[in-house]
């Protein structure tokens, strides 16, 4: 891999740009989300911010990794190994968008089945007796 | 894959300084673990902690001296099966169950609404 010849370099700097950009979101998406699993007041709101936020930024922090490893790739001695791992980055990407929200909602049925009160403006529980209180 | 040349050196730079601020994006999520009322919030903290560790192996493979990176992004890939089936094993466990460990009302905080 070391002795192909380097890519054009305004192309690196492009696509390593991109990845910079693409990996940058991702950590602010994930600075969202532990924000809001830190300070949302209850349960469930605690787990819209884990799910949506953690899905979305893995995904744009694994696709950058997927462009920086592409723009790595020698194109001039190509072996399969190196696109393997593009990939590979794509197929956790895609992993990782089926089962993140899936497991998100089985936990949130989980916590309604077990009568976690969801935070309300009214009085007492708008959708059925609570149990447990989900706030803290 | 080395690249060798100052650009690869920076991008290097910067997946460290990225990665060790992912690593101290965990901390916050450590401490919801700790105080979450109930068990399911807690249940969702280590989830969250799961999904940032499998990013995090996909940092460390790319900055693993040598370029191992193929073989951290099949660490990735099995520790993000492993967080989904241990979620869904979790959720399955506390549905319908009394077993949730966060009976854990304060007086007067329920007194609040």
């Amino acid at each position: 891999m070391l002795k192909g010849r380097r890519r054009n370099f305004e192309d690196m700097i492009i696509i390593n740009t991109i990845s910079i950009i693409l990996i940058l979101t991702g950590l602010l998406f994930f600075f969202g989300s532990v924000v809001g699993v830190l300070r949302f007041p209850d349960f469930y709101t605690r787990m819209h911010a884990a799910g949506k936020g953690d899905t979305l930024s893995s995904l744009l922090v694994i696709m950058g990794f997927a462009v920086y490893h592409l723009g790595q790739i020698h194109w001039m001695d190509f072996v399969w190994a190196d696109l393997l791992v593009v990939i590979k980055l794509l197929a956790i990407c895609a992993f990782i968008m089926l089962t993140s929200p899936t497991a998100t909602h089985a936990l949130m049925d989980a916590g309604y089945e077990d009568g976690i009160e969801p935070l309300t403006h009214k009085k007492g529980n708008a959708l059925r007796e609570p149990k447990v209180k989900g706030r803290g | 894959m080395g690249h060798s040349g100052k650009e690869a050196a920076e991008m290097n730079a910067f997946f460290v300084w990225a990665g060790i601020a992912l690593l101290l994006m965990m901390v916050p999520v450590f401490y919801r673990m700790n105080i979450g009322p109930t068990a399911i919030d807690r249940i969702v903290a280590v989830n969250v902690i799961g999904t940032k560790t499998a990013v995090l192996l996909v940092f460390i493979g790319t900055i693993f001296p040598g370029g191992r990176i193929e073989m951290f992004v099949d660490f990735a890939l099995a520790y993000g099966l492993l967080n989904f089936i241990g979620s869904l094993a979790a959720a399955r466990f506390f549905h319908r169950s009394k077993a949730l460990g966060g009976e854990i009302d304060v007086e007067g905080e329920a007194e609040e609404f």
